[in-house]
């Protein structure tokens, strides 16, 4: 939902990365106002699981120039743990697999990190349990994965559904999405981006990065986004994402041959 | 040079045995015979050399530095107190009461105390099979302890027994000493709580006896603050179809030393040990077992996991024997570390010596540190990096604490060995 009235929760500005001294991100610029959905579409390796990364705050990327704006303040300031409690939130491309960490608890410690930076009171135990009991609906999980350590013998979907049941907890105001919808058969991906359209609202915003254009048939982007070589080439409607479909990667990679020769 | 002690070191080892020994109450009681034997062997060997393979990476600084005399009086009966109310369905013993640890309790069904006769005949015995009768934390025990608990397991005992032993405050050295004999199917399930703090040294030797098909769930949480001391010992001898569960935590000793000896006489038997141990602040923690097959087709499945901190260091030495009589033998041995700090050290050997032919043994040890990919997972979802590296720290002890017997949680064994409460 575009509203040019809308407060800009995330603003991207001309931000480059690099990783083990190779640089990746080479000036990104990307403005998401409250209500918006953003899709970020790109091959493999042009930099989209980085540029997620660098805004959750992952230590092995480093800023070397730009900045970001998170409802006005210079988030790359912030710890991870502070980012994500004043809401930004990332939906894992690999969820890390933790062994002997209780899953209910793991949700439950997180949830009230949030909660309380919010200024809403911390859950107890028992409140705790009948709120994921009701926000497992939402992705449609066996509650048995509570019970279980976090991801651990998760298949590759149940992994995902986890994540989008942290975003249900978390209830963040940006979340990113990092290919939620790779690996999942058709059944999981209409579950999944199910719970994403129920989450959606005009005070939020969702950042979804994918290669397919399946996502975005049952998830509809406001904006889609090209990134390439560590750049965002091109922004454009849903009808972009179709285009890619249509004409693949091609003409992408030769716009960026064309840049980097500028 | 490696580990050779100085000739100053030797007269000083030498002259700490001295005191100690000077120190000690004259022999006296059931068990005077055995101080004699143990004091002795100490005035021969004062302590052991880090020449001695045995104790090559086991520094002995922070026991010297304890000048331990034997609290005299066992413990005024205040102590008690600050423990947490045993679980249900558990029986506690005070194995420093000052008077009968049995005094106003009755033994569960199954279980009965061996008399002056047969405790003179049965101690020692299993020591004996698992060669370590001259092995010295023993002969210090042997030395020092004014009592022994000598208890017979004739039958299916349906509580756990629970031994609770404190050695609170400076200069105060506490022998425990415990027999078990469990008869053909008999089977039991024992808490063992072991306490220290201020300059004091505790000292553990355990000696068990498995009849044929009998089973003895053990486990031991071993808490240390400050300068404390422990050294123990687990001899245990199993019998065919015999199953040992023995799972081990400690934390919190500048220094500890942990014996397990198992000898399956005749094969066919199961060993588990399980075993946890955390290093941090200057402390040094050490598991030094031994498990023999003296016959076919035995078992063994362990796992030692340990966590250095700080300028902590954790040694775990596995020595498995499976001579040419123990064909058939599936023993499987682990040893996984998590290093936290650059200062923190690790040494973990296993030590397989195997002659059968037809068997199975595997082994392996892993030293880890925290995963950055683990903790950002974690602080991407709020929790601070403190409580994300607690969290993974928990999750890696977890897997052991959870063999302990149900009757260690009253004790939170976790916030405990974490330093948490
Ligand atoms: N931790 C890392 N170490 C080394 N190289 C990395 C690391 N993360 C990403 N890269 C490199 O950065 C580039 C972009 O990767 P990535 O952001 O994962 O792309 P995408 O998500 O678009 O597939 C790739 O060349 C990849 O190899
Ligand atoms: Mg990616």
């Amino acid at each position: 939902m575009i509203r040019p009235e809308a407060d800009t929760l995330l603003e991207i500005v001309d931000l480059q990365a690099r990783v083990e001294d190779k640089p990746i991100l080479k000036g990104v610029n990307l403005t998401i106002k409250a209500g918006e959905i953003h899709a970020v579409m790109g091959r493999n390796g042009s930099g989209k699981s980085t540029l997620s990364k660098v805004l959750a705050g992952h230590p092995s990327y480093v800023v070397t120039g730009g900045r970001v704006l998170y409802r006005g303040a210079n988030l790359l300031d912030l710890e991870p743990e502070q980012r994500a409690r004043l809401g930004l939130f990332l939906g894992f491309q690999y969820p890390v697999e933790i062994p002997g960490v209780s899953n209910l608890e793991f949700l439950r410690v997180s949830t009230n990190a949030r909660r309380s930076e919010k200024g809403e009171e911390e859950l107890d135990t028992f409140a705790f349990e009948d709120l994921v009991r009701e926000r497992l609906q939402v992705v449609q999980m066996d509650p048995a994965f509570l019970e279980r350590s976090v991801n651990e013998g998760f298949s590759g979907g149940e992994k995902k559904r986890n994540e989008i049941l942290q975003m249900a907890l978390l209830d963040p105001l940006v979340a990113i999405l990092d290919e939620t919808d790779s690996g999942l058969d058709i059944d999981a991906l209409r579950i999944v981006a199910g719970g994403v359209n129920h989450l959606a609202s005009p005070d939020n915003a969702t950042l979804l990065i994918t290669h397919y254009q399946r996502l975005l048939d049952v998830i509809t982007p406001d904006y889609v986004h090209v990134m390439a070589g560590g750049r965002i080439l091109r922004t454009g409607g849903k009808e972009l994402a179709l285009e890619l479909e249509d004409r693949g990667y091609d003409w992408v990679d030769q716009e960026l041959a064309v840049l980097e020769v500028a | 040079m490696v580990a050779a002690m100085s000739n100053s070191a030797a007269v000083a080892a030498s002259a700490w045995v001295t005191t100690f020994l000077e120190r000690l109450p004259a022999p006296v009681g059931e068990l005077e015979a055995v101080q004699w034997r143990g004091r002795e062997a100490l005035s021969r060997q004062p302590l052991p050399s880090r020449r001695q393979e045995d104790w090559r990476f086991t520094d002995l600084a922070a026991l010297t530095a304890l000048a331990p005399a034997l609290a005299p009086a066992l413990a005024p009966a205040s102590e008690q107190g600050r423990w947490p109310e045993p679980a249900a369905g558990v029986v506690r013993l005070w194995l420093d009461a000052p008077g009968d640890p049995l005094a106003g309790q009755s033994l569960p069904a199954g279980l009965s105390l061996l008399d002056a006769d047969e405790v003179q005949q049965a101690l020692g015995h299993t020591l004996a099979t698992c060669n370590c009768e001259q092995h010295w934390p023993v002969e210090l025990n042997q030395a020092s302890a004014p009592r022994v608990l000598a208890l017979r397991v004739s039958a299916v005992v349906a509580p756990t027994l629970e031994l609770v032993s404190q050695a609170a405050g400076d200069g105060v050295m506490r022998p425990v000493r415990v027999l078990l004999l469990l008869e053909e199917k008999a089977s039991l399930e024992v808490l063992q709580v072991q306490l220290g703090s201020g300059s004091s040294l505790t000292s553990l030797v355990i000696e068990a006896h498995l009849g044929r098909e009998s089973t003895l769930r053990h486990g031991l949480l071993a808490l240390g603050e400050g300068p404390a001391c422990f050294l123990g010992h687990l001899a245990v001898e199993q019998e065919p179809r015999s199953l040992l569960e023995s799972v081990w935590a400690s934390h919190g000793w500048a220094l500890s030393r942990f014996e397990p000896r198992v000898v399956q006489v005749d094969g066919e038997a199961t060993t588990s040990l399980k075993a946890l141990q955390l290093a941090d602040g200057q402390q040094l923690a050490d598991t030094h077992s031994r498990v023999e097959f003296r016959g076919p087709e035995g078992q063994l499945d362990q796992l030692h996991k340990a966590i250095a901190d700080d300028r902590g260091r954790s040694v775990f030495n596995g020595a498995v024997k499976v001579p040419r009589a123990a064909q058939r033998t599936n023993a499987s041995q682990l040893s996984r570390n998590l290093l936290i700090s650059n200062q923190a050290r690790i040494d973990t050997k296993p030590e397989l010596e195997i002659v059968a032919d037809d068997v199975r043994c595997a082994h392996g040890a892993t030293v880890s540190r925290l995963q950055t990919d683990e903790l950002f997972y974690l602080q991407s979802r709020g929790l601070s990096a403190a409580v994300a590296a607690g969290l993974l720290k928990r999750g890696f002890c977890e897997e052991v604490l959870r063999a302990l017997p149900a009757a260690a949680a009253p004790w939170r064994p976790l916030q405990r060995l974490l330093g948490e409460i």
